[in-house]
């Protein structure tokens, strides 16, 4: 998932002869590999959209327009147009920092970044409860000050945040690495700024990482569950996300509701999932096209 | 336009990578910074072009200190070592960088561009992306690039390293011409002896941070100012002799004590163009036998032993081979037309040396 480019890319140019395997070999292991997806993958997912439609399309339509599921669509959307924007800011900022200067303290923060993929996500949205909850450190303060973040929507920003910290960054850092900082240099020689360096010639050069990684961070930031389910407090049409909807719809044993709304959520990832795709098929033309090129030495 | 170090410095934590370096370069003259990887002939290109700050010293451009004058603002075109092209730009769109930055006029800019896709034989080639380019065709945009914005300086480092020898060979006559034609003053970095000799109008010598001399090709060929310059530029034959009755020898070669007292060392250096060959035996003084001919196109290195097991190195012209009418094996006499004395024992270089009496550093003709 945070695989570099490079790693993507020889994947498909690798050579395949002298390590085929025997004809019957391959095709039982391919048969597993399939029955596995289907059974693990395809089965689930076809599932949801299976139940979703399972009272029909009105009733499906219907679960979708209801004003509570409307409300948890609109507060997924606000977060993520929140935590997004803010992450690929940090990340930038971050695999900036990390691939072009030595600094001391610089395994730290490459070790800080990687923080959110370790803890579980529960833990990352406790973190914020004894932090700004009402028994929390900062508890009274705010309440003198009338400010609500636990429980609201800038406990939940937080939270998602916090979890999608390092897509953008863990994506950026090994492109900007292998590139090194000739071509800003070039571009300082030219007599370009600091930020004219940056975003007429760092940024267009990790422009496909970029992508990738806000990407993967929004699939995360509207799909999470566990950190956001700890500071939501679960109030039905202020607070809570699609996730946390389609899990209260079913406990509330309205198995076609939950279901309508899980295929949102499912759309989404098989969205993701294409452009993700698309992006990876654009490298790696670009990367052959770059090894392939007649005119090239 | 004259740039000038003085005393200059440049230390990298504990690690001086220049030390106390002072040379001038004049207007209009081509300049090769030579030396041995790790020389710091980089780090000085670098403080020229204001990517480093020297930790000492003072550097002038056009009589101006320019120390801290951001790299922006010093006006100098630089070309690095992997051409660094913008890969998102086509080459059109990098020839225009700079001119945009400086923000020329949309038509000049247009203007410009053609003239120098031209001028370096890119012709159509506009809108094609570096990656879409031959080795020897990202060059000449990496130097096109740097040169588009009327630069008073160029700076290459290492330009001819990553091309192929034929291409090479190209460029160095392409650079010398283009030099020729603009007249712009150029500095370039480069560990090859050969092309600094080729293509500089003068060539300043660094080794562990420090200049060992600074002449034209012919001056540091000819005359160089210590053993390590004889050394790097070209191959030089060394000769450790102990002096006894008034001569100074190792086996059978014998040269002039010249003052050095009785049993002391004294070190002596000569070209293998010095050592002339005849298949007559009687003809010169020292006797030896032709162990290896190398074929080296118009030229050919030979490799003379001599009867007490001195291997020499020697270097004659195709055609004088031909005359000689010689083969690996036969019996020769020769001589030494020309030396140099390297030092003389008491003199910080002397080193002791038993066995190994021929040292040769530096590889090639």
């Amino acid at each position: 998932m945070a695989g570099s480019a490079a790693s993507r890319l020889t994947r498909t140019t690798r050579s395949q002869r002298g390590t085929e395997e025997l004809p019957w070999v391959r095709r039982v292991l391919i048969g597993i590999a399939v029955a596995f997806a289907s059974l693990f993958l395809v089965l689930p997912l076809a599932n949801v959209f299976l139940q979703a439609f399972s009272k029909g399309v009105a009733h499906y339509f219907g679960a979708l327009a209801d004003p509570d599921t409307q409300s948890a669509v609109l507060l997924t959307l606000t977060i993520a147009l929140i935590a997004v924007p803010l992450n690929v800011f940090f990340g930038v900022v971050a695999a900036w920092l990390i691939s072009k200067f030595d600094f001391t303290g610089k395994a730290l923060l490459l070790t800080l970044i990687d923080l959110p993929f370790s803890v579980s996500p529960v833990v990352s949205g406790l973190i914020y409860i004894v932090l700004f909850g009402l028994q929390g450190y900062f508890g009274e303060w705010l309440l003198d000050h009338n400010l609500k973040i636990i429980f609201a929507i800038p406990g939940i920003t937080l939270a998602t945040m916090f979890v999608t910290f390092p897509f953008v960054a863990r994506e950026l850092i090994p492109i900007m690495q292998a590139q090194g900082s000739d071509q800003e240099e070039a571009a300082l020689t030219l007599g370009a700024s600091g930020w004219q360096t940056f975003f007429k010639v760092t940024l267009p050069s990790v422009k496909w990482g970029l992508i990738y990684g806000v990407i993967l961070c929004n699939a995360r930031a509207m799909g999470e569950f566990g950190a956001v389910s700890v500071v939501s407090g679960h109030i039905t049409g202020q607070t809570d996300t699609l996730p946390l909807r389609v899990d209260k719809l079913y406990h509330e044993y309205n198995q076609a509701a939950a279901f309508s709304v899980a295929s949102v959520l499912a759309l989404l990832a098989l969205v993701t999932l294409g452009i993700k795709t698309w992006l990876e098929h654009r490298q790696t033309a670009d990367f052959a096209r770059a090894q392939s090129d007649p005119s090239a030495e | 336009m004259s740039i000038e170090l003085r005393q200059v410095s440049k230390q990298f934590g504990d690690v001086r990578a220049v030390e106390d370096v002072s040379f001038t370069v004049q207007e209009g003259e081509l300049v090769a910074l030579l030396g041995p990887s790790g020389g710091g002939k980089t780090t000085v290109l670098r403080m020229i072009a204001g990517l480093e700050t020297p930790t000492g010293g003072d550097l002038f451009i056009r009589g101006q200190r320019v120390n801290d004058v951001s790299v922006q603002q010093r006006n100098i075109g630089f070309v690095f070592q992997g051409y660094a092209l913008f890969k998102t730009m086509t080459v059109h769109e990098n020839i225009a960088f700079g001119l945009k930055i400086k923000k020329w006029k949309r038509a000049d800019i247009a203007a410009r561009v053609q003239e120098l896709l031209k001028l370096f034989g890119l012709d159509g080639l506009g809108s094609r992306y570096p990656h879409q380019l031959s080795g020897g065709q990202r060059q000449r945009v990496a130097i096109a690039r740097a040169l588009a914005p009327k630069p008073s300086v160029l700076l290459l480092d290492e330009p001819f390293g990553a091309v192929d020898a034929k291409i090479r060979q190209e460029l160095r006559e392409w650079l010398v011409r283009l030099h020729h034609d603009l007249n712009v003053t150029t500095i370039f970095v480069t560990h090859d002896q050969e092309e600094a000799l080729e293509v500089s109008n003068r060539i300043v010598i660094f080794s562990r941070g420090r200049l060992e001399q600074i002449g034209t090709p012919r001056e540091v060929y000819e005359k160089p100012s210590n053993e390590f310059v004889a050394r790097f530029i070209g191959v030089l034959n060394v000769l450790e002799l102990k002096v006894q009755d008034g001569q100074s020898r190792l086996g059978e070669l014998s040269f002039p004590a010249h003052g050095v007292p009785e049993g002391n060392t004294l070190r002596i250096g000569f070209r293998p163009y010095a050592v002339q060959i005849s298949a007559n035996l009687g003809e010169y003084r020292y006797r030896g036998t032709l162990k290896h001919i190398f074929f080296l196109g118009v030229l050919l290195r030979l490799e003379l032993e001599t009867p007490s097991g001195l291997t020499l190195r020697a270097r004659i012209i195709k055609e004088e081979f031909n005359r000689l009418g010689i083969s690996e094996g036969d019996e020769i006499s020769f001589q030494i037309r020309e030396y140099r004395v390297l030092s003389r024992e008491g003199d910080a270089l002397t080193q002791e040396t038993s066995v190994a009496q021929l040292v040769s550093l530096a590889e090639g003709i």
